[in-house]
């Protein structure tokens, strides 16, 4: 009994020890939140549009009765890594049967479409979100932020960041594995 | 590599990390009890963009938003309950402080009674050994051996 | 040329360490007393280099090399000379080679002050204390090397971040290293003595001095840091259960419960293991702040770059150092002997207590900290545990704590009259029962538990001098021979005296500062009065300054009562162009009974333009928190004098010496 006492700190240094090595093993960013709406439904949320023929409205419900996947990207013009990860959404939208649609997150509608018109617009519907509001909805904590909503509406992986390199790989590797699926 | 480009552009796109109390005067609610409420709340939700502090605490965007939609639900007749359901549908409990008391944390919750009913057992077994009213170990004979003993002591042996 | 000396002192110091670890050791095993003194002069010698290879750093930022990598990170030529200095340790490279700087001024301080230490134990320490030296000098020399140089030098540097440049900076580190690093020494005490194979008797009162020095420093760093924080942040917070703070704490409880177990030891011969197994956890909770910190490892406004890379080194050293001496530990420890047998109800069980609780503080400090780590690797699942946790966990664990360290001192060793003991202090509870009612009476909107949490300070507070008083005889005697007897009384015992009252203040100013603040934000408008907290403040005008490296909105604030003009208060907005980065300097008015804390900024929403916004807050006793601090290490200082330690140690040296052989 005394023996075990006098093992018991290193067995605890040790688990600390174990779980330390976990916590800085590979990619592991601590500032990483997962979204809380994986496997959920798209929220609520109706937003004018610009820059899109014949929609005037985008809302969730227009989003969830689709027969593609749909990828939403949270962006600015105020928000440089936005503008680095343009050419990722271009290549994405040409490459990919998915509908791309971009949210303009707290932005002024002149400067988001001065942006899309100088940058090119890769998106097939944009949404003004002027109040941050929808994004909050989302639960985004910043742009550029994307989600990957699968055909029966539901959200199933999300990236807060540019989408580039690693991370740009690591995402079209599940929309691939998505799209394969049989309906 | 990155991973430091990104954080580094990432802090571009919010204000840069002041923490001082943010709360603007715009925000306050006239009703002192509701927006009391909205303090207590908000002590409580963690700011998402930061490095560890509460909303009241952040300049940043997200945080101005979370304090006034807090305050906007609140006028609606939320109860503190329903707020922070409704912070945690969109952002996970990684936004609040105190974590909710659930199987998963448990063991959070009840650790500092265990470490304490733990070192209590272990305090009562020293003082009795301490306090010597306590027999060591190994010191009852069986009735054989004392009567070896006494043979022993009869004899003359000094035992070696 | 200077920056290649500097690091070439590094190696050099490296290799004396690595020659350190090996010699003195060996020569205690081996009754060698030339191998086992090599350790005074190499440790002399490792001062002189680490201290060499500082300055020589220091010198870089003085003169503002910009082929140093680790100045173009951290400095600027527009900085001010003082923060050009003390920007030196303000960064991940320099405040390590801060904490081995310190690290070596202890090796060499026992050395050179350890005459009564016998010689085995001080070879012996000085080995252990040599292979820390051995384990964070190549830290730094192969990951955190702050003499890298770039090539071609850019024209500047990139500023140190205006929060860091702060008087507080100057002081913080060194002051909370020297009590992190000081209970290395601890820890190498406890490691040798464990390789002995045994605790002599003299063990604890040889310890007992390093531990008040690392403890005091300890003391006054964590709350330096709190102190720092309160008047620079401009929310008028001192602590917020951030992981960061909570390493430093942590150290703190543990050497706290160590100071008070070691009393134990070296009195009346028990709880020697425990002592040790303290040192050794002590220190090893220094090395776990000093990991988490620097590796990334969980989110704090506190932690220096994310670099998991430095984060595997350290953890490696971690794995050496913490497991190696636990092992130690599990090994020898059960073979240490106890003596001195004593009552259930004693001043022994007392201190058994008190180290009961401190434990569990420290314990709930730690797994608090680190659940979310643990939870995200079991489940994936990430949660936040940040103040509300603490707050409930933590806070009636440290008040049951103070309400029984009134009794402590009052028991005797060995067995002590318990009822005798609280009849005697009948007078006292009445007195803080009374005092509670008090405080109910003017805070009746107050928390509860604020109002009780005030009551035990009171009755913290009115018990420690009640025990003072009877110790010295205070109404007994004349005040001659009081003062007589106060003198001829071991210092160590006014030490604990004024520490626990330091303790008692502490508690009073945390409670009212956080139970009974008032907060209020506005928009000021020039000329305009507000009353608040029992104040007039009204803004009279913004001024616009230049600094040497930064340009400032100044508001001037007129302060007064109900009597009157009380004082202008000059809060500021700062910009730091280089940096890139504002700051917000608050004005703020400190009296005994309380702060007035002004800051301002301009309004949010940019389209107000004739409005600032003005932040008050009154928080009332503040400054009893940064008094008990500094109450909390007079005491510690007070102990520290005692001529005790100064003592000649020949006597029991001898009897050492006669008993056992060195084999």
């Amino acid at each position: 009994m005394k023996r075990v006492l006098f093992i018991f700190p290193l067995i605890v240094a040790l688990g600390i020890g174990l779980f330390s090595v976990w916590g800085l093993s590979g990619d592991r960013n601590p500032s990483d939140i997962p979204s809380a709406l994986i496997g959920k439904a798209i929220p609520n949320f109706k937003l004018e549009t610009i820059m899109t023929e014949g929609i005037s409205e985008l809302s969730n419900n227009d989003l969830a009765k689709l027969e593609k996947i749909t990828v939403v990207n949270f962006f600015a013009s105020w928000c440089l890594p936005c503008k680095l990860e343009h050419s990722s959404l271009k290549k994405l939208n040409s490459s990919y049967d998915i509908q791309l649609v971009g949210i303009s997150y707290k932005d002024k509608k002149s400067d988001t479409s001065n942006w899309l018109s100088e940058l090119g617009n890769p998106y097939h519907v944009v949404g003004l979100d002027i109040s941050g509001r929808t994004g909050i909805e989302w639960g985004i904590s910043g742009v550029p932020e994307t989600f990957l909503i699968n055909k029966k509406g539901e959200i199933i992986y999300n990236f807060a960041g540019p989408l580039l390199g690693k991370n740009l790989a690591h995402f079209e590797n599940i929309l691939r594995l998505e799209l394969n699926k049989k309906q | 590599m990155n991973a430091k480009l990104f954080s580094i552009t990432l802090a571009l796109c919010f204000i840069f990390f002041q923490p001082i109390w943010a709360v603007e005067p715009d925000e306050i609610l006239v009703n002192p009890n509701l927006e009391h409420r909205a303090r207590e709340i908000s002590k409580n939700i963690r700011c998402v963009v930061c490095q560890n502090e509460p909303i009241d605490s952040s300049n940043s965007g997200v945080a101005r938003d979370l304090r006034i939609l807090i305050r906007e639900r609140l006028l609606n007749g939320d109860t503190d309950d329903q707020v922070y359901n409704f912070l945690v549908q969109r952002y996970g409990e990684f936004v609040l402080f105190k974590p909710r008391f659930k199987p998963s944390t448990y063991l959070l919750w009840f650790m500092p009674f265990l470490l304490f009913i733990f070192g209590l057992l272990i305090v009562v077994r020293v003082l009795k050994k301490s306090s010597g009213t306590s027999v060591p170990e190994g010191v009852y004979f069986t009735s054989e051996e004392i009567l070896e003993i006494e043979k022993k002591i009869n004899n003359g042996d000094r035992g070696n | 040329m200077v920056p290649e000396l500097g690091q070439f002192s590094l190696v050099l110091a490296l290799l004396i360490a690595i020659l350190q670890s090996i010699v003195p050791i060996l020569g205690a095993s081996r009754g060698n007393s030339t191998w086992m003194n090599s350790a005074k002069t190499s440790s002399l010698l490792m001062l002189f280099l680490v201290s060499f290879s500082f300055i020589a750093l220091v010198y870089s930022y003085i003169v503002s090399d910009f082929t140093v990598l680790n100045v173009v990170n951290n400095s600027h030529s527009d900085k001010p000379m003082l923060y050009k200095v003390v920007g030196t340790w303000g960064n991940h490279e320099g405040s390590i080679l801060l904490w081995v700087l310190i690290l070596v001024t202890f090796g060499a301080a026992v050395a050179v002050f350890g005459g009564d230490i016998p010689s085995t134990l001080k070879a012996r320490t000085l080995s252990v204390q040599a292979w820390i030296s051995v384990g964070f000098i190549s830290f730094i020399l192969f990951t955190s090397n702050p003499f890298e140089r770039v090539f071609p030098p850019p024209l500047n540097g990139n500023e140190l971040n205006p929060l860091l440049q702060d008087i507080g900076l100057a002081i913080h580190p060194p002051l909370l290293y020297f009590g992190y690093v000081g209970f290395s020494i601890v820890f190498s005490f406890a490691v040798a003595a464990l390789i002995e194979g045994n605790v002599e008797p003299g063990w604890a009162r040889i310890v007992r001095p390093w531990i008040l020095v690392a403890w005091t420093s300890l003391s006054g760093g964590v709350a330096l840091g709190s102190w720092w924080a309160y008047y620079e942040l401009g929310w008028g917070g001192w602590w917020f259960w951030d992981p960061v703070e909570n390493v430093s704490l942590m150290p703190w409880l543990i050497g706290t419960a160590l100071l008070h177990s070691a009393i134990v030891t070296e009195k009346r011969g028990a709880f020697k293991a425990w002592t040790i197994l303290l040192s050794i956890l002590t220190f090893s909770l220094s090395l776990l702040g000093t990991f988490i910190v620097r590796s990334g490892l969980l989110t704090s406004v506190h932690s220096f770059a994310v670099d998991p890379e430095r984060g595997i080194y350290i953890l490696i050293l971690l794995a050496l150092s913490i497991g190696g001496s636990l092992v130690l530990f599990a090994f020898r420890g059960a073979s240490i002997e106890d003596d001195g047998l004593f009552s259930p109800i004693s001043r022994e069980s007392g201190l058994l207590l008190n180290n009961l609780l401190l434990v569990t503080c420290a314990g709930t400090v730690l797994f608090g900290t680190m659940y979310p780590l643990f939870l995200e690797a079991i489940s994936g699942e990430k949660i936040s545990v940040g103040p509300p946790f603490f707050n409930i966990t933590f806070v009636p664990i440290a008040l049951i704590l103070c309400s029984v360290m009134v009794i402590g001192p009052y028991l005797n060793w060995k067995k002590a009259d318990l009822l005798g003991v609280l009849s005697r202090l009948r007078f006292t509870m009445v007195l803080s029962l009374f005092g509670l009612l008090v405080i109910w009476y003017l805070k009746t909107s107050g928390p509860a538990l604020a109002i009780l949490s005030f009551g035990i300070a009171i009755w913290l507070l009115l018990g420690v001098i009640q025990e003072w008083i009877e110790r010295v005889k205070l109404f007994d005697l004349s005040p001659n021979t009081t003062l007589k007897l106060i003198k001829s009384m071991p210092r160590a015992s006014h030490g604990m005296t004024i520490s626990h009252m330091g303790i008692s203040l502490i508690v009073m100013g945390a409670v009212a500062s956080s139970a009974w603040r008032q907060e209020s934000v506005i928009f000021a408008e020039l000329g305009q009065k507000n009353n608040f907290a029992g104040f007039t403040i009204s803004l009279e005008r913004i001024e616009n300054i230049k600094g040497p490296n930064y340009i400032s909105k100044m508001a001037s604030i007129r302060v007064e009562n109900s009597k009157g003009f009380i004082e202008n208060l000059y809060p500021e907005r700062r910009v730091y162009p280089v940096a890139g980065s504002a700051t917000t300097e608050s004005a703020i008015r400190q009296t005994l009974q309380g702060d007035l804390y002004i800051s301002f900024s301009e309004a949010a929403d940019k389209s107000i333009k004739d409005k600032w916004t003005l932040r008050l807050i009154y928080e009332p006793l503040v400054n009893f928190i940064w008094l008990g601090a500094i109450l909390l290490m007079c005491g510690g200082f007070m102990s520290l004098s005692d001529r005790r330690f100064r003592r000649s140690f020949s006597s029991v040296k001898k009897m050492i010496h006669s008993i056992r052989e060195p084999s």
